[in-house]
């Protein structure tokens, strides 16, 4: 495999020469354990990587995740490793948040922007050790990273490929690994780093996930990667582990009240039309702005931003019925139009029909009553309902165990 | 407020640091002007490259200098002067059968009619135009895609301002502003000659050739000073030292011989400036004439400012094409077929369009042209002070002469210099053996002795997108940076270089939070 770079600090590989290039999709590290168990044949597409949408039945894999333990392939994401003298620096003027807050060993979530204070993406950063980090998104930011390299002593690489991942999640999650041999993870608490030893590698776990649960993240090279699933499926065989695809993990971080890039938002990057774009007030993430920081991309816009008022909120709705939003308009109870639904799911835990939605400000403070419209159909006859909906503070769904530690033994 | 916040730093004591200087020290304001050389001027200087023998070291023609400056500054009164005005340009022949160009009369070369009747529209509707850009000249760009009414009105005007071209002028400003001179001039004369030497006009000191886009605008640029073309007497130190005592007597500092390595943050301010050795001078207002590169990242860095505006900076297009040639000679040079008169005009190597366009090609690969192209006078015909008795000096702008050179130039300089000199002397014979002494400046040359990134002389390509409201790029045009407390003021702001002092002006005023004032247009 040839290194491609357009600078010396950033490396990533040129994949071109791989076999799979005629289709330039990638079958993932555990494709060959994938494969058998997805029943439903069908794949979708994370970035360049096939991805189940479901194995078997997405509800019952909701169900696996809020009652046993699931398994989901988080490969495709994105990972760069940002080293380097200057990575702290150079990764504070990246992000909005203050990153020495994030201590060696522990993960931190952070959104970043481009100079106009628009959201490119959000994810999480890894403190891995010394002036070095992993930053993790769903989008692909090699060109913008490399821009963000020049004048400080920092190496990018793009891991995203050298490192396959697993997401385990659920109550039965920590007695897995344990099983598993991992010893000592139930002292683990939420967003720490720990290294193992497996089969002759090294194994990163990390305690963080996409569901709102009690949840782990995996992490390790991909030749290793069947050997991990071949073992997480026999310790986990009488906890109840379940592969999981994408639709049900999209109940649960609705549920959860995860916002997903595109969904809750359009890639800064990705968007060629003014005013589509979300900054991180909008996105409900302006805890995660550090204006103390002098300096960092976007912080010039958002604190005009912050002065003269944003444009949108982001909210939770609690709607009546059964009917998922699903691209739904929102109305106010006199039927004017504010805002529209992102996401939408029924939520078995919370037995609700619930929504995150973008309102036009000043609309979304908890408690406003609003309407939604939702389009349904029933054999092919589309029915209309004006449902009512409420703005909510809370997540629909934050069990104590997400935090507990050590977390409770099956 | 304490003091330090009163107190302005300019980096930079070139013509635009300099006038800069001298509005906001009129107006009142604490100004330090630090320059890294012994003397005030920058690239607008006279020095001494031989012993007895004196040549502007950069630009060595005046045809832009903002008359508002020259009047609101009384230049004149401060030892402006002028040892020769509406220069005439006589476009060398090898054969001895030279064109002399005097506004839009034409002279030998047996030119046809037809091109004698062509020249005259020609300069007509090319004054036109170059006076809309002259009317942009002295204000502060508009900005885009605001609310704000004063940017709105400035747009309005502009657009205005080509409106009032009548339609059939505006038409044909819009149809060539932005495309080639080679197109144009085809389209327009017959004389190789001829569009030889107008050709230059539109490459000069850029990195195009006749047949690159944007040449039209250079061209227009050039002659958006709407005055003849000027030599100062005593070479373009005098209006540097005419601005430096301007300068003085408005009260503001010039300390030279400092070297500012630093532009110093305080959270989100810049806080003043470090130098070379450490001294670190305080100020709440630090205004920049290095270019746009330089000042942000090299004094100020990077990491101080937001990744997308760096990448602009970075993407700015500012590589030097052009060196300037200087000699010492024993006696006046014996040109072929060129009276003693005509001696002392502006003397051009420029055959033909395809010749300066051959020129151009080589540095586009990376190589010094065989054939260059060349701008010459012999100042020391008109202002005796510059050489000694008897002896001359020739200063001439050589294309094209890479700065990204695939050799390296320390080996090259040499060769070059012979292939020049080879050149003057198939025009010149017998000038290899009145040269007392030589000296090359390459682009790096330029880099290293004027501190301009990439050896450009404007500071950075001039061309449409990298104009007004685009020059040097969105966010810092109009020369408030993005960085608090941080501006420009020098040529690779807008309107960009030849020595014209309107980004100083522009910039002072910006600095002052006086909009609009857009001065006397000529």
């Amino acid at each position: 495999m040839n290194q491609i770079s357009s600078r010396d600090n950033v490396r990533a590989i040129d994949y071109s020469t791989k076999a799979h290039y005629l289709t330039k999709v990638f079958q993932s590290p555990f494709f060959s354990r994938q494969e058998p168990l997805n029943h439903l044949k069908e794949w979708g597409r994370w970035a360049d990587y096939l991805s189940p949408h479901a194995y078997t039945c997405s509800a019952m894999e909701y169900f696996a995740c809020r009652n046993a333990c699931t398994v989901f392939d988080l490969t495709p994401m994105s990972k760069y490793r940002i080293s380097g003298k200057d990575a702290l620096p150079c990764l504070n003027r990246l992000v909005t948040r203050e990153v020495s807050k994030i201590k060696p060993g522990r993960v931190g979530y952070c959104i970043w922007c481009n100079d106009e204070g628009q959201a490119i993406d959000d994810g999480t950063i890894f403190h891995l050790g010394k002036d070095d980090y992993r930053l993790c998104s769903q989008e692909r930011h090699l060109d913008w990273l490399s821009t963000n390299t020049i004048g400080f002593d920092v190496r990018v690489t793009d891991e995203t490929h050298e490192v396959a991942a697993l997401a385990l999640q659920g109550p039965t999650s920590c007695a897995t690994l344990k099983k598993m041999g991992l010893d000592g993870v139930e002292n683990m608490k939420i967003f720490d780093i720990r290294h193992f030893s497996f089969e002759g590698t090294q194994l990163l776990l990390s305690r963080t996930g996409f569901t709102g649960d009690l949840g782990y993240e995996l992490w390790i090279d991909p030749q290793h990667a069947e050997v991990l699933w071949d073992r997480l499926f026999e310790a986990g065989h009488l906890h109840g582990i379940t592969a999981m695809g994408d639709e049900a993990l999209q109940m649960l971080r609705v549920e959860a009240g995860f916002i997903q890039c595109r969904h809750e938002f359009m890639p800064a990057h990705a968007a060629v039309r003014t005013g589509h774009t979300r900054s991180p007030f909008e996105l409900g993430l302006g805890w995660l702005v550090d204006f103390n920081k002098p300096v960092f991309n976007g912080r010039k816009a958002l604190l005009a931003q912050k002065k003269h008022g944003h444009r949108y909120n982001l909210v939770k709705l609690d709607i009546d019925g059964n009917k998922p939003a699903r691209d739904s308009y929102v109305f106010t109870k006199s039927k004017k139009q504010i805002g529209t639904v992102t996401s939408a799911t029924w939520s078995p835990s919370a037995k609700a029909s619930i929504a995150l939605a973008t309102l036009e400000t000043p609309h979304g403070k908890p408690g406003e009553e609003l309407l939604v419209e939702i389009y349904y159909q029933k054999e092919l006859k589309w029915s209309r309902v004006m449902a009512r909906a409420r703005v909510v503070k809370d997540v629909f769904y934050d069990p104590p165990r997400k935090r507990l530690t050590p977390p409770a033994d099956f | 407020m304490t003091n330090s916040n009163e107190h302005t730093v300019i980096i930079g004591a070139g013509h635009n640091g300099l006038v800069c200087a001298a509005y906001l020290a009129r107006a009142g304001k604490k100004v330090t002007v630090l320059e890294a050389a012994e003397h005030a001027g920058g690239a607008a200087i006279t020095r001494e490259f031989a012993p007895g023998f004196k040549v502007s070291a950069g630009a060595h023609l005046l045809f832009l200098l903002d008359k508002n400056i020259r009047k609101e500054l009384s230049l004149e009164s401060a030892g402006l002067s002028y040892s020769q005005t509406n220069m005439k340009t006589t476009a060398l022949a090898e054969d001895g059968n030279h064109l002399q160009i005097s506004g839009d009369a034409l002279q030998g070369a047996n030119i046809s009619d037809k091109d004698r009747l062509a020249m005259k529209e020609y300069r007509r509707f090319m004054n036109r135009f170059a006076g809309v850009i002259n009317r942009l000249n002295n204000r502060i760009p508009p900005r885009i895609a605001t609310r704000n009414r004063s940017d709105w009105i400035s747009l309005a005007k502009m657009a205005l301002n080509i409106r009032l071209l009548g339609k059939d002028d505006m038409r044909e400003f819009l149809r060539i502003a932005g495309i080639n001179i080679y197109d144009v001039l085809q389209e327009n004369f017959e004389n190789p000659l001829l569009k030889g030497a107008l050709s230059l006009d539109g490459v000069l000191g850029t990195n195009l050739g006749p047949r690159s886009n944007n040449s039209v605008f250079c061209a227009l640029h050039r002659l958006s000073g709407l005055q003849g073309i000027a030599m100062p007497k005593g070479g373009m130190g005098t209006v540097s030292n005419a601005l430096a005592q301007v300068a003085g007597k408005q009260g503001a500092i010039i300390r030279t011989s400092v070297t500012v390595s630093r532009i110093l943050m305080d959270g989100d301010h810049v806080s003043g400036v470090e130098l070379q050795g450490g001294e670190k001078i305080a100020a709440g207002t630090v205004i920049s004439s290095a270019d746009p590169k330089t000042t942000f990242l090299d004094l100020l860095g990077a990491r101080n400012l937001e990744a997308g505006f760096v990448r602009r900076v970075r993407n700015i297009r500012m590589r030097g094409n052009s060196a300037k040639l200087h000699l010492a000679l024993n006696s006046a040079p014996e040109f072929k077929g060129l009276n003693q008169n005509q001696l002392g005009d502006r003397l051009l190597i420029a055959p033909d369009m395809d010749y300066v366009e051959r020129a151009f090609n080589q540095s586009k690969y990376g190589e010094y042209s065989i054939k260059p192209v060349a701008e010459i006078i012999i100042p020391s015909l008109h202002d005796t002070s510059l050489a000694p008795p008897g002896k001359h000096v020739l200063s001439a702008v050589v294309q094209y002469a890479p700065y990204e050179l695939k050799a390296d130039w320390s080996e090259k300089k040499a060769a070059f210099t012979d292939k020049l000199i080879d050149l003057l002397d198939a025009y010149a014979p017998g000038i290899h053996s009145k040269i007392l002494h030589r000296e090359l400046l390459t682009p790096v040359d330029i880099e290293s002795e004027f501190r301009i990134s990439g050896g450009h002389w404007h500071h950075g390509e001039l061309a449409i997108d990298q104009f007004l409201m685009l020059r040097p790029v969105p966010h810092s045009a109009q020369y408030a940076s993005p960085v608090n407390g941080l501006f420009l003021c020098g040529a690779g702001s807008h309107p960009g270089g030849g020595v014209m002092g309107s980004a100083g002006r522009n910039a002072a005023n910006a600095v002052l939070g006086i909009k609009d004032v857009e001065g006397q247009n000529s």
